[in-house]
Formats: C-alpha cells, structure tokens, sequence
C-alpha cells in the first residue's frame, strides 16, 4: 500500500511537472511593455514552487514507503518534536515567500503606482450588459459630460451623450472597437454603466474591473509584437460574472501603427 | 490512581420519544450526526450539479435527462440555457462553501466528538446547540427552494457581488425571488453558525475535564476551538452585510448601489452606494471562512496520522501556535480577493504581504506532518490514506496560492481556472479529504460499526486520482487564460483548450461515480458493518475510553482524569506501544 501511494504520487508530480515544463498549454504572446516584468516574475515563483512541490511530494512518497508497516514491530522513533528545526523551517518559509512578493514589488508599482505618461492617448472604456464601448474625446481632446436620461441603446447613444448642447461632445467618437496604435502609450479610464465588469486582455497581461460608480484608470502600451499576431486583433473577454450573457461579453482591442490608426479614427469619426 | 472515581456519579438517561431523541434532540452526539447527513445530502446536490456544470460546457448539446423537469424554463428538453448554467455554479459554490465545508467539520465531527475528548457529557448550551442546527436547516431548505420558484435560482454566484445581487430582476433572472430567497438563506446560516461558534468556546473554555489543559487538547480540538472564534468574528459581519443586500433589495436603501446606473434601458433609482463596500464585507468574512473550512481537516489529519504512524505529532506546540498564527492572519488577508477591483493598489500590496505570510504558518503544519510520519510504522487503513492524501491535495493547492497572492501575477491570473484549480484542491478537496479521513477513522465510534476498509481503499484511489485529473488541468486553463464562469467556450481562443476541458469532465463523471462506493459502505456499514470494539485503532484520545457507540452522556457520570498529551503513541517501556490520556500509567521521562 505504501509503495502504491509512492509511485501514484510520483507519477503525478512527474506528469506535472512535464506539463509545466513542456508549456503544454501556456501564455498567449505578450504584446505589452510591462509584460515580460509579469512572465520572469511567474517564471521565478513557478521554479520556486516547482522545487517545494517536487521535494515536499516526493518527500511524502517516500516516507509512505519507508516507513510502512512491514509487521516486524521495529521500535519507531519517539520524537515530539525539534525546536532548531521549527525554527529553521519558519525563517526560511518567511523568508522565501515574502521575499519572492517583494520582488514583484516594481512590476505591480510600475503599472499601479505611477500614472500614465504625459503623451498617452486617454480613451473611455464602458462596460454593460453584454458590450464593450469606447470613447475617444475627438479633436478638441475633451470627453463631453454624459447625462443618465439620454442613454438610448436602440439609438446608439451608449453614454448619453448631448451632442447638441453639448460642444465638448460632438466631437467625441463612440465605438465598438478598441482601436489603438503601436508604440504609444494608453490610458484607459474605466466606467461602468450597470453591473461591475471586468476589462481583460490576456496579450496586454491586463485585467481590471470597471465598477459601477468608480472611474479607474489604467495605462500601457503595445509593442511591436502586437502587429505580428492575428492581424493586431485581440479579444477583450469580461472576467466578472456580470448577468446571463457574460460569457458573450466580448470585445477586440485592434492595434495599429500610428499613420493606420489616425486614418482608423477619421473614419470612426465620419461615421457617428 | 483513585482520583478517576473522586467525582460523583451522576448518570443521565436519554429521553426515551422518538422525536426528543432523534428530532429534536439536545444530545450533541446527534445533533453532530444531523449536521454530518445535512452536509452529506449537500455534498452529493453539488457534485451533481457540478456534473451539470461540466456536461453543459464539452457537450452544451446535450439533452439531460429529467433536467426539464426540475427546470422547465431553465432547462427546456434538458439543453441547459446560460442563465440556468450562472444558477447551477451559484447553487453549487453555495452548498458546497457554506452547508459543506462549514458544516461537517466544524458542526458535524466537532459536535460530536470536540466534548467526548475534552471529557464533557455535553456542549455548554445543548438547546442552542439543537437551534443552531434547526436555523441551519432551515437556511439549507429556503436555499433548495429557489430551484422550485419560476424564476429559478440566482445567478450571481456565491459571492453575489452588487448591484448584480441588489437591483432586482432587471438584472437577470434568477435576480428576483431567487436572489432574495439566497439572501435569507446565508443570513440564517450566519445566525445558526454564530450560535454554534459560542457554544464551541464555551464549551472548551469551561467543559474540560480535570487535568485536560488547553495544552493537552488533542489537535483536533484546537482546530474546532479556533474555527470558532473565527466563526464569531466572521459570520457576524456577513450576517450584516446581508442584511444590507436585503435592504437595497427590498427596503429602498443604496448601501451597495451608486447613482447613475441604467440596466436594460432602465435608470436605477438608487445613489450613493459603494459596490467595492460589499466586496470588503463579504471578503471580510470570506477569507477566514476559507480557514472555517480547512482548520477542522487539519487537526483531524495530524490525530490521524499521528495514530496511524504510530508516533507522537511532532511539534505539537508548534502545531497549535500555527493554527492561532492562520486563524489571526486569515483576518489580514481579505484584499487579496480584491486586487482588480478597483481598490487602492497599495492596500492591495500590503495585503499580498500579509498573504504571503499566512503561507508560512500553512508550510509549518506541512513540515510538521511529515515529520510525523518521518520514522514511523504507518499502518495503511482507509483513513490514514486519506489523511496523507490531504497532505498531498494541500501542498499542491497551497502552492498554487503563492502565485494568486502577487498583485502583479493575479492581474493576469484572477478569475480564471487557476484560481478554480487552486481553492478546490487546497480547501474543497484538502477538506473534504479530512472529513473522508475522519469518517473512516471515527465512523466506529459514531455507529458502532467498523465500515468496510476494501471499498474504503477502492474509494480512495478512485477519489485521489481521480481530483488530481479533475483539478491540476485547471491551473493550465488559467495559464492560457480561459476565464471562470463562462457557459460556453465560443471564442476563438479558447477552442483550443477543449480537450483538456473534455478530460476533466470524464475525470469528474468517473470521480462522483466513485463516490457511489463510499455512499454504499456508509449505509451499508451502518447496518451490517462488523460490530467495533471500544477502541479498535489502539488511539489515545478519549473518545476511544468510552463504548462504540457511547452512551447517552458519553461517560456515565465517570469523568475521566487526564494524565497525558494526546498524541503518547510508540511509547517505549509501556505496556502496549500508545498510553491513552486517561492512563494512569507512568511514561518515563527518557521519551522527551
């Protein structure tokens, strides 16, 4: 019986750790700038957690071999414990795991602790049941109030824009695609109209809820890398549970170079 | 030596109608078994609607038999709709989280056997123990209700984030009644587990038998003890926050709703409500909740392996201080559910610290059990398996966690199957393992009959492989970002992940069927099972000092004297190799 347990828990932390090292199933490409700081952090904490998992399973396998009944009454050891040991594995576990958090320190304050550059283009995201809309502030650079008793979704007024009396929303452009150029950084202020979503693109190593109430931005930008992958094209998948139809809450990001996008956004524009 | 017989006798007769003894009984011995069948019928609900879960998403074709039934609406001819399938996963995370988890280890193990080994004829408040347990009840029957209601249950999922939760049928379906219906059963669930958390410290506090110092408590007490007061602290503010919800639900207030919202076309009378506020308060509760469901599994896996390995616990200080430092630590941790929501991100960063550091208590009690068995004899019985195999599913979902802890890799990894991976194997699996282990270990005790440890072994190895399939494939979802709670996989890149998801769902039909075989040995054994002896796993503890089953107030009026630690197994010079707490036996001091 001990033997059996050995072997089934080796073979499945063999098996694992294959997959993991196989990349089996893995990343999609990162078309970030602050992605890879994200990947070499996931890759430190998976060697590091690939060496406990292998020691502390295989450990466990061996002992239940080693130390089975064999029915021949050898006398085991009576232990209550060792206090130098204790001590050791505390400090090291503390040391380890806090420290392997402290190093992804930069990566979470680079993308969270500063705001975006100067230069980055702002764009509105809004989520609602089940779509993505996007608000680009047009030539005069400012987004137009919205006014909750204009939203019309039939008439296509998504944010309940007064493009009438409104003069810093005329100019602002609505669409259903996130289009953005390559190179240049974004920020994107999210908002949403009914329920808490989530903007999520797995490429841009990006995910944050767009909740009800509170306008969060975020900033990054594309690299180069985006153009060589499926056309620029990337899927916007909402990750919070948001009503009946959330898992058909898609949007795309299209990135683009900088001469492609302007003429993206004229026709954009000419289309409101 | 005489000291065992200083007190006076006091015997208690059992009442002798049926619904005294059975019903409503005060004796906590069957209140633990009505707790241990409520969970029992819930676990098999959920894995039946897991069953579902995993049909619908490789075969959403599929026409389920009798499904239609049930759910005309959601379920017309038995194709799952997605809104039935958003009811399915919500019905199945509550069961299992709340009359699961928290209840048959906690309610149902600790209500029977945390006052038979601290020496009590009973829980320090039996007819609160017998309210605790009908208030539970009544919060499992308004929850299955929802599933008979026109509108169907609710599809907010068991963290019913607002204002999906809290604006009302305009949401969704399942938004109206059912939502409401959800609310009134966690609520009762709260007012029920408060009760049996003060019941479980006063009972420890005050009931211990002489010479049973907190320090002499079999590790399985500790849990129980610490699982309380995290129990105390942690349902009084989700009974609160529930209140809220229902308040926004039905008395017009905005604690959860903001201003300005328009759902299907339709402006939201509410204003000034935070939705994040519901997030801290359930999380708040949340996260030691998660504690409320692995605590109990851990100490009824160090008494088992322990005993089975014939050796002393090792470090069994060490092992109590850990189970404080999680159950402090798990009240500092709650943001780490929160990193995307929207929260400061250097609140979130302090948090990831302090998660961090829960997972050094959690690697303590890992070290510690194989340092148990380090030098041991184990004896391989059904329950030993399954107490080692928590080892292993913890290990391997602890493991798991020390990726989500980090904002920067939870940014990317929140909400996608690897935090599925991670929370079923290190508190739904690892869990319900330890109640597995302790059904097989303490399952003589209960019925007096010893339950048959060939189907037990073959239930094992079916179960052990069986979630590994089932539950390792997911963190590979989550890598290649296949996002949680999605119906259906329509989207270009997540076809490719199709096979895996396929060989889940076999894993998962191959592993509740599998289930069948533990089902048929509990009742089986319970009629037919061969008649146990008082103490056939040669343990130490006190519930082996008393007949199988015992009798009404456990030790007829004979208080027992403890003279021991728990854990006195492979004892040298004594007469046999474990001195039991209540011997007077001298052990000599050369073991320490």
């Amino acid at each position: 019986m001990g033997l059996a347990l050995a072997l089934v828990i080796a073979a499945f932390t063999g098996i694992s750790v294959y997959i993991f090292w196989a990349h089996t199933w893995w990343f999609p490409p990162d078309i970030s700038v602050h992605g890879p700081a994200m990947d070499r952090q996931f890759n430190l904490t998976l060697v590091i957690c690939g060496i406990i998992f292998v020691l502390a399973q295989l450990g466990l396998a061996w002992f239940a071999w080693k130390y089975r009944d064999r029915g021949d009454h050898r006398k085991v050891i009576y232990s209550h414990g060792n206090n130098k040991l204790e001590a050791t594995w505390t400090t090291a576990a503390a040391i380890l795991f806090i420290g392997l958090n402290l190093m992804g320190y930069k990566s979470w304050a680079d993308t969270h602790f500063t705001g975006a550059a100067p230069n980055a283009l702002t764009i509105q995201v809004q989520g609602q049941q089940f779509y993505w809309y996007f608000r680009y502030p047009g030539p005069d650079g400012k987004f137009g109030p919205t006014h909750v008793d204009l939203v019309d979704d039939a008439a296509g007024n998504f944010y309940g824009l007064d493009r009438v009396h409104d003069l810093d929303a005329k100019d602002d452009i609505v669409t259903a695609t996130l289009g953005i150029p390559v190179n240049r950084p974004i920020q994107l202020i999210l908002r949403s109209k009914d329920v808490t979503h989530s903007f999520s693109v797995r490429e841009l190593r990006i995910k944050q809820d767009t909740v009800p109430g509170m306008e969060i931005p975020i900033h990054f930008t594309a690299t180069e890398e985006a153009l060589k992958h499926n056309g620029g094209r990337y899927e916007i998948a909402c990750s919070q549970l948001c009503g009946m139809g959330h898992y058909r809450m898609r949007g795309f990001v299209q990135v683009m170079t900088e001469a492609d996008f302007e003429k993206w956004l004229q026709a954009q524009a000419a289309s409101q | 030596m005489a000291e065992a017989f200083v007190h006076e006798v006091h015997h208690h007769q059992a009442p002798a109608g049926f619904v005294r003894k059975y019903i409503f009984s005060l004796d906590h011995k069957v209140i633990g078994k009505q707790y241990y069948f409520l969970a029992l019928f819930s676990v098999f609900t959920g894995m039946i609607l897991s069953w579902l879960i995993r049909i619908h998403l490789v075969w959403p074709n599929a026409h389920i038999w009798g499904l239609s039934l049930l759910s005309p609406n959601g379920a017309p001819n038995g194709l799952i709709k997605p809104e039935y399938y958003l009811s399915l996963l919500t019905l199945h995370g509550t069961l299992m989280v709340f009359f699961v988890l928290t209840t048959a280890p906690q309610s149902g193990f600790g209500n029977f056997f945390l006052p038979i080994q601290i020496g009590a004829e009973d829980m320090a408040f039996p007819r609160l123990n017998m309210l605790s347990f009908w208030v539970t009840f009544a919060a499992l029957a308004v929850l299955v209700s929802t599933f008979f209601i026109a509108d169907g249950p609710p599809i907010a999922g068991w963290t019913s984030y607002p204002p999906l939760s809290a604006v009302g049928s305009v949401s969704g379906p399942g938004e109206g009644l059912g939502q409401t219906l959800w609310i009134i059963s966690i609520a009762l669930f709260c007012v029920g587990s408060l009760l049996g958390a003060l019941n479980f410290i006063a009972t420890t506090l005050e009931l211990r038998t002489r010479g049973m110092s907190l320090m002499r408590m079999p590790l399985t007490c500790w849990s129980w003890f610490i699982t309380a007061i995290l129990g105390l602290l942690s349902f009084a503010v989700l009974l609160g926050a529930c209140a809220l919800l229902l308040l926004d639900r039905v008395g017009g207030s905005s604690f959860f709703v903001p201003g300005g919202l328009v759902i299907s076309d339709k402006i939201i009378q509410h204003n000034g409500g935070s939705p994040l506020l519901w997030q801290h308060l359930f999380w708040f509760f949340g996260h030691p909740e998660v504690y409320i469901a692995i605590l109990p599994g851990m100490g009824v896996t160090s008494h088992i392996l322990s005993c089975f390995a014939r050796k002393p616990i090792f470090g069994y200080k060490v092992m109590a201080y850990s189970l404080m430092a999680i159950g402090f630590l798990s009240f500092t941790v709650w943001g780490h559910h929160m990193f995307v929501s929207g929260m400061s991100p250097y609140t979130g960063f302090t948090f990831s610290i302090f998660t961090m550091a829960i997972g050094v208590p959690s690697a303590i009690k890992t070290f510690n059990w194989l340092g148990t068995i380090w030098g041991g004899r184990i004896r391989y019985t059904t329950a030993m398996l399954f107490a080692l195999g928590f080892v292993s599913v913890f290990v391997t979902g602890g493991l798991s966690g020390l990726f989500l802890a980090q904002p920067p890799l939870d940014m990317y990894l929140h909400a996608t199957y690897f935090v599925i991976g991670h929370f079923h194997l290190v508190m739904g699996v690892a869990a319900i393992f330890g109640m597995f282990a302790g059904t097989y270990f303490w399952f003589p005790k209960m019925f007096g009959r010893m339950m048959n440890e060939t189907l037990g072994k073959l239930h094992f190895w079916a179960t052990f492989i069986g979630v590994y399939c089932i539950f390792m494939p997911m963190h590979f979802l989550g890598i290649a970002g296949n996002p949680r709670r999605y119906s259906a996989f329509t989207d270009n890149f997540l076809l490719p992940l199709m096979p895996l998801h396929e060989f889940m769902t076999i894993a998962a039909l191959l592993t509740g069927a599998a289930q069948l075989i533990f089902l048929f040995n509990l009742f089986w054994s319970m009629f037919k099972g061969e008649k146990a002896s008082q103490n056939p796993w040669e343990a130490t503890s006190l519930e082996w000092s008393v007949p199988s089953p015992p009798p009404f107030d456990n030790f007829d009026g004979n208080y027992p004297v403890v003279y021991h630690d728990p854990y006195e197994y492979g004892v040298a010079d004594a007469a046999k190799d474990y001195v039991m707490q209540d011997s007077p036996e001298v052990i000599a001091a050369s073991g320490h």
